[in-house]
């Protein structure tokens, strides 16, 4: 505990001093405030403009969510098929890692063609590249099912549902995981990417990438630092918080989970 | 009952096993398993041991000739069979309890009577106090024991044991043998256990069968007379001895045939 307490307090130090050499440089080489804004001015900047800055972060963070859901939900169905026929698994699979190299950037203005610009946009963009690691993940998971454990359920008759959800779907779950870890990280930056191209029907208002691009216009830079902040908070909490229910599903009975429960 | 004792409870007539590329893995198995029989089959790898179990099991079907296992087929006859691997393979995701009440529950068996057997068994192998503990928990030699109590939870008359006890330590490995032979003189089952040590293989059985590999066929077939009931003491005793030595050397022939 005490090992951990020093862990933190570390860490807090360690920041105040990054914020400090921060305010440092920008009066030292008196840079101008449109060029680097020390944390005093991005903080004033955050405080004035909080109301429009949590508008912002609300809109990304709907988006996000929501393509990261449809995307585990869809991802998990996916491979549920793919677990089920071998042969359409083996047909199929590689180009769901074409989802993966599609240059996301590219294809966004396609994607505002076929369903127009705002947040469905967005989350079709968050949804596609958060799409890949799940399937990869849980297919894994599924079908590398122990042959003795396959062969005890065979002894016992059971049916390919009882097989589904008593053995191969309990025993991805740490596969399953893994892959909503990954996609957790990457759905901000996807839904913020997909702002850049797509994030408002109106001026002045949408998610944070395009707050920031908007700021940036503007120079507001002070303002932006706010943003990529919060940004980056967000991106931090989607990631906490799938380790939080990765933590609560698995930490009675799986080995990786094992120190944490013990501490 | 006439009928019962008439038919052997598992019987191989001229039983071929090849693999999908032609080789054979065994070839002309011909063996008939009394009622209440403890038969060991040993062999030096590859020679298709557990491929015999698979057999009986009907988790593979044989290539050529025919098992009957009660007058039934493999398939058929599944219900009265219950089969315990090398390793425990418990599914990790459930506690103790859960796991001993798999094959009730995947048999939809009523809750109140899964509760009941699965405590029993569990008070057989004597981890009635572990019922709520995850498999990560337990010691190898526990995880073998709920892996037994799992098996015997269905209350199967033929038990399959595929070197059940081959990762154990030695010293946990004997008390296991003592265990599983207190169990065999309360439950009276035919078992058919596959193992690579001959000391635990004269230990435990009323029979051993000993195959010869490329392909895998019966060279020896021979009865294990030591008394009743086999104690830790037995293995001291210089019968035992004897019979280690005389079934080394037939296994010896038969790897160097």
């Amino acid at each position: 505990m005490t090992k951990r307490l020093w862990l933190m307090v570390n860490s807090v130090i360690v920041l105040v001093c990054l914020f400090g050499l921060w305010q440092v440089l920008v009066i030292w080489k008196h840079l101008p405030v449109y060029m680097l804004p020390g944390p005093g001015v991005v903080l004033a900047a955050l405080v004035q403009k909080r109301a429009s800055l949590l508008n912002s972060l609300w809109i990304t963070t709907e988006e996000a969510a929501g393509g990261l859901v449809v995307s585990i939900l869809v991802g998990i169905g996916v491979a549920l098929v793919f677990a089920q026929w071998r042969w359409l698994r083996q047909l199929v699979y590689p180009y769901t890692i074409l989802l993966q190299t599609v240059p996301i950037v590219a294809i966004a203005p396609l994607i505002i063609n076929w369903v127009g610009p705002g947040i469905t946009a967005v989350m079709v963009v968050t949804f596609i590249i958060c799409l890949a690691p799940i399937i990869a993940n849980t297919t894994q998971g599924l079908i590398s099912v122990d042959r003795n454990l396959l062969d005890l359920f065979l002894m016992h008759k059971a049916t390919s549902a009882q097989i589904l959800f008593k053995l191969r779907l309990p025993h991805a779950l740490p596969n399953i995981f893994t892959g909503i870890r990954i996609s957790a990280g990457i759905a901000v930056i996807g839904a913020i990417t997909g702002e850049l191209f797509a994030g408002s029907m109106r001026v002045g208002e949408g998610g944070l990438g395009y707050a920031i691009m908007y700021a940036n216009s503007q120079l507001e830079t002070a303002y932006m630092f706010a943003l990529v902040a919060a940004a980056t908070v967000l991106g931090f909490s989607f990631f906490f918080l799938v380790m939080f229910f990765e933590w609560l599903a698995l930490h009675n009975w799986h080995e990786s989970k094992r120190q944490a429960a013990s501490e | 009952m006439v009928s019962e004792t008439t038919i052997p409870e598992i019987s191989f007539a001229s039983v071929a096993k090849h693999f999908r590329n032609g080789s054979a893995v065994l070839q002309d198995i011909s063996l008939n398993i009394e009622r209440g029989e403890f038969v060991t089959i040993l062999g030096p790898s590859g020679c298709g041991k557990s491929t015999l179990l698979r057999l009986v099991s009907g988790l593979s079907p044989a290539s050529d000739g025919a098992i009957t296992v009660n007058g039934m087929t493999p398939e058929n006859a599944r219900q009265l069979m219950g089969f315990i691997f090398q390793d425990a393979t418990l599914l990790p995701w459930r506690n103790v309890e859960q796991n001993v009440g798999l094959g009730l529950e995947l048999e939809h068996a009523a809750r109140a009577l899964r509760k009941e057997r699965v405590l029993q068994m569990l008070e057989l192998v004597e981890l009635g106090h572990m019922a709520r503990r995850f498999p990560r928990e337990l010691s190898g030699g526990m995880k073998m024991r709920v892996s037994i109590a799992r098996a015997l939870v269905n209350r199967p008359r033929i038990l399959l044991l595929d070197e059940p006890f081959a990762a154990l330590d030695e010293m946990t490995r004997d008390r296991m043998n003592e265990e599983l032979l207190r169990l065999h003189a309360e439950q009276k089952w035919t078992v058919l256990f596959v193992t690579h040590s001959v000391a635990e293989a004269v230990f435990l059985s009323t029979r051993i069968v000993i195959l010869a590999p490329h392909p895998g066929r019966v060279a020896h077939d021979i009865p294990i007379d030591l008394p009743w009931p086999r104690t830790a003491e037995t293995r001291e005793s210089a019968v035992f001895e004897e019979a280690v030595i005389r079934t080394s050397r037939l296994l010896r022939g038969v790897q160097h045939a």
